[in-house]
């Protein structure tokens, strides 16, 4: 608690934001909800476009590159670790770049040294002998996980049973409370921080709270670090800001403090749009600020965050395609009180896809309510229509668990700004789970035992039960050294790359989630169908092990709405879901599961056999949720409902759903595709469903960027959970992309 | 009794008002030369579906919450009237939950039961495929008169009716063509809409698959542009 009356809170409504940290409470005194249209947004000024045409130059130059326009290879990126950078000093309303230039990269070793040397090396560069021998001496998270990892863990590692752990990486999934810093300024945040710091030593000291109180020590050190950090570009973010552009740019600063720190998998900005709002109309009230200048804030900083980058290995982006940041912003939904959370600046975060073109950061997620106002929900789909550029989730669904001033990190992860945080923990291929349980834990990829043994399925033809009794027993068995892998993987992260600007932008007692994923479903699912339902002959190697299938007679397949198969996918999440709560979790956090594959989709199914679904070895899965390719016969609402039948009770981690469609399957003209829109949207979430990527576009026009990319510098489209520049995919996912169901008019 | 169904689509935004579970019919009397759909000529196939009208009204009915205020169900073929007393029997269980329905048919058959079933329709898709009755002897297999007799029930019944016509290039779209629509769908207060549809050709591997001759393979499919100026140039008839 605290008694502070600054005067740069003057004409805002007072309550219990001035007496704690209450950021929730701040914005419903004060926000304007807006229920109008789109007609007041104003267009890019002159100034807005010089800087975007600089910035299209820079962005040409670096696809030229290979994507990587330059490398700092002589320094450890830090807050205060490179000199201020700029697009165009002169002309730049909010400022701030990771380095001392636009687009150049940092090096951040922490995660793990071997990533950064190897990262350079792809793009022609030469980790520094200076960081090379500094981190001789120290313990990155990488060296810290692989002291403790198991044999076991090793080889489910390796044969790609558990992927894409962020063991070597930074694990990203946490959201600061970066607008703390514009609405309190650093010194107040300090204090308090040093008060919690104060408090923890009144107790016992045991291992937790020494760790918290080491944590205290260090956050408190990073925000210091991120005053300095505003001073070298000439701003003193002591106390709060004063007016809207100082409201984003100490925002941004702390943003922007945070991506030089860290270098997560995904840097999620939080929810941000309707806070700033607050801001904006006062200055609009006072008469220092119209609504092209408000507009011109807005998209200078969206500006800044599409220049965001880090350095990462050709081999992470196998994994998550297109070097994305996941610079993720929760736009709209609703007020627990049944006032709209939508308001003006929601509008105008949109429109910077209209203003600086469409692109795919930052990542805008839309909170969908029935209740949104009309205008908005109108607005939304002709923006997904234009621009391919949004994802919507379920506000419904999440405000009942996270109230109001909740976000989404990355693509569905929802957590409550500030005071919840998350564990990312990647996946478990569900399909090839399956495969290792009938070859009795051989793995006929990786060509290693990587399970447990016992003996291979001995029958010809599979039967439902028998295979179900082996998948169960496997289940058990992934799932517990799953969560166990993960807390080895959490613990060294705490350790040896804590996130300590994040983490200075929490409350000091958070609430922590182990957020666990599957790949695979569909094929699992399908492949289950088509056990139980038509006839699977195995066929075996020299060995005996089962490589392949010959399935005969047709089967439910998931993505029809069918209860028969569908259920079938339920289950098993439930059944995951349920043998992962069992094992006990680092830090006490509360086990979560998501159905998400970002892109690693395509390399999960490279590393998996044929499967009892048709699937050939090697093929790619379907993305996160998504039914398999080709196999929806009903038409796109029967697979959106197929999709909706998952329990978010189970996947508290979000459910991805990717929906392609074609401009004229959504309607005549572009009013009736608007409102068709609107409408899918509101029927999908009625049923509960958690997350929908839209793309409305033509697979011809997919085919044709494959071929001409040139035709196309900006074609944005939505995967998993997130938007890509489709130029930035790997040929093979681009081909994964265009292969896929795309809704189309008959 | 069993309906003789083609197949489902549950997302049909270009069949009716807003979005619209789209029900195919099996079997068709007409041959209509640039038809779509040549697999639901036949009464009854290997693949026909056979269904009570509740277990299809099931399926509506779990896409319901898509349709919003103007969506509903629509059904198609195939020819919807051969089989009008389980499309009424289907209509029924809609109208018990405020479904809005639409029929998107030829119009080529017309008794009691079809005019049973106009009564429980909202909305009629009805094809003017010719303007002309040597052309509707020609190329479709029913007759004008046959078609406009329906169009007259209709406005009768002060059902909402679209009017809608498939534009061939080289055949049928002309300037001429388009005053002969006009001419025959003028005055009537139940018409709402004249839809114009591009001739597409997607149909042809359906064709071969089926080892029938396509009439229509030699004309060219209608592009977006032509179908502008054809829709522009109708307006202006009808101004």
């Amino acid at each position: 608690m605290f008694t502070k009356n600054f005067e740069q809170w003057n004409g805002f409504k007072g309550g219990d934001w001035q007496k704690e940290i209450n950021l929730r409470d701040f914005i419903q005194q004060n926000v304007t909800p807006y229920e109008g249209g789109s007609e007041f947004l104003q267009p890019a000024t002159e100034r807005t476009k010089h800087l975007m045409d600089k910035l299209n130059q820079l962005l040409t130059i670096e696809q030229h590159f290979n994507g990587v326009l330059d490398i700092d290879t002589t320094t450890v990126s830090s807050l205060t670790a490179y000199k201020p950078g700029y697009l165009d000093k002169e002309n730049e309303l909010i400022v701030g770049l990771q380095t001392n230039r636009p687009l150049k990269r940092g090096v951040n070793p922490f995660g793990g040294i071997k990533m950064a040397r190897k990262a350079c090396e792809a793009y022609g560069y030469k980790l520094s002998d200076k960081i090379e021998d500094e981190f001789q001496y120290r313990t990155t998270h990488n060296d810290g996980v692989f002291r403790v990892y198991s044999d076991e863990m090793r080889k489910v590692r390796h044969a790609g049973i558990l992927t894409g752990l962020p063991d070597a990486y930074g694990r990203g999934r946490i959201i600061g409370d970066y607008r703390r810093v514009a609405l309190y300024g650093i010194d107040l945040l300090i204090e308090e921080k040093q008060n919690d710091k104060r408090e923890i030593a009144m107790g016992d000291f045991d291992a937790d709270s020494i760790r918290l109180s080491e944590e205290l020590f260090q956050q408190i050190n990073f925000l210091g670090k991120l005053k300095e950090m505003a001073a070298m570009y000439g701003y003193d973010i002591s106390e709060p800001a004063k007016n809207a552009r100082e409201a984003i740019q100490w925002t941004y600063f702390a943003y922007l403090a945070a991506n030089k720190e860290q270098n997560g998998a995904a840097m999620s900005l939080g929810r941000v749009s309707s806070f700033i709002d607050i801001y904006i109309e006062r200055d609009i009230k006072n008469g220092v600020l119209d609504e092209s200048s408000a507009q011109e804030l807005v998209d200078d900083f969206v500006m800044k965050l599409r220049m965001a980058r880090h350095l990462r290995t050709p081999e992470y982006n196998e994994l998550f395609g297109g070097d994305p940041m996941w610079i993720t912003e929760s736009l709209g939904g609703m007020g627990e009180d049944g006032r709209t959370l939508v308001t003006k600046n929601t509008f105008r975060f949109l429109n910077t896809l209209y203003n600086l073109g469409p692109a795919p950061e930052p990542n805008l997620t839309v909170l969908w309510s029935e209740k949104l106002p009309k205008p908005f929900k109108d607005f939304c789909a002709k923006v997904s229509i234009d621009t391919d550029s949004i994802q919507y989730e379920n506000d419904d669904l999440m405000r009942p668990i996270y109230g109001d001033d909740y976000a989404i990190a990355c693509c569905v992860s929802a957590m409550k700004v500030g005071k919840q945080m998350q564990f990312f923990g990647a996946r478990c291929n569900l399909a090839k789970l399956l495969l290792l349980a009938l070859n009795g834990g051989y793995d006929t990829y990786s060509k290693t035992q990587a399970a447990p043994e016992m003996s291979v399925y001995d029958e010809d033809i599979l039967d439902y039960d028998k295979v179900m009794e082996r998948f169960n027993h496997y289940e058990k068995w992934i799932c517990r050294l799953y969560i166990n892998t993960l807390n080895v993987i959490h613990y060294m992260h705490d350790k040896y790359a804590y996130e300590k600007t994040q983490m200075a932008l929490h409350d000091t007692n958070v609430t922590r989630f182990m957020a666990c994923g599957v790949a695979g479903l569909s094929v699992i699912a399908d492949s289950l169908s088509a056990i139980k339902y038509a006839k699977v002959k195995a066929i075996r190697d020299e060995n005996g092990y089962i490589v392949d299938f010959e399935t005969t007679g047709d089967f439910p397949k998931y993505g029809n709405d069918d209860d028969r198969v569908d259920s079938i996918a339920k289950d098993i999440l439930h059944s995951v879901s349920t043998e992962l709560k069992k094992t006990k979790t680092y830090r006490n956090a509360i086990t979560t599961l998501s159905v998400l594959t970002i892109t690693s989709n395509v390399m999960y199914g490279k590393k998996t056999g044929s499967t009892p679904d048709g699937r050939k070895a090697g093929e790619p899965f379907a993305p996160g949720a998504n039914p398999m390719h080709n196999r929806e016969h009903n038409g796109a609402l029967s697979s959106l409902n197929s999709v909706a039948k998952l329990s978010y009770e189970d996947c508290r981690d979000g459910i991805s759903n990717t929906f392609s469609i074609t401009p004229t399957a959504l309607g005549n003209d572009k009013e009736s595709r608007t409102q068709n829109l609107v409408t899918i949207l509101d029927g999908y979430f009625a049923q509960m469903a958690h997350h929908i990527n839209v793309n409305v576009m033509n697979r011809d026009t997919l085919i044709d960027a494959y071929n001409n990319p040139e035709k196309y510098p900006n074609l944005t489209i939505r995967v998993s959970g997130y938007a890509v520049n489709f130029h930035k995919l790997s040929r093979e996912q681009q081909r994964e992309v265009i292969s896929r169901t795309f809704h189309e008019r008959v | 009794m069993l309906g003789k169904i083609h197949s489902f689509q549950s997302m049909g935004t270009v069949d009716g008002p807003g979005v619209r579970f789209v029900v195919f019919m099996q079997g068709c009397p007409l041959r209509c030369a640039y038809c779509h759909n040549p697999d639901t000529w036949e009464y009854e196939t290997k693949s026909t579906i056979f269904a009570t009208a509740e277990e299809v009204f099931a399926k509506v009915k779990r896409c319901k919450a898509y349709f919003g205020k103007d969506g509903g169900v629509t059904v198609s073929g195939g020819e919807v009237l051969l089989q009008a007393e389980f499309v009424t029997e289907l209509f029924k269980f809609c109208k018990k939950e405020n479904i809005s329905t639409c029929i998107d048919t030829s119009g080529c058959i017309l008794n009691e039961k079809v005019k049973k079933l106009l009564d429980l329709t909202d909305t009629v898709l009805l094809d003017i495929k010719m303007t002309n009755t040597e052309d509707y002897k020609k190329y479709v297999g029913t007759t004008l008169e046959q078609v406009m007799s329906f169009l007259a029930v209709l406005e009768d019944k002060k059902i909402n009716t679209w009017i809608r016509q498939v534009i061939v290039p080289q055949f049928n779209d002309t300037q001429e063509n388009l005053f002969n629509l006009y001419n025959l769908v003028k005055g009537y207060k139940c018409i709402k809409k004249v839809e114009l549809l591009p001739f597409r050709k997607l149909c042809s591997d359906k064709y071969k698959e089926l080892n029938i001759e396509f009439p229509f393979e030699k004309y060219n499919e209608c592009s977006p542009k032509r179908i502008e100026e054809m829709k522009e140039i109708f307006e202006k008839i009808s101004s």
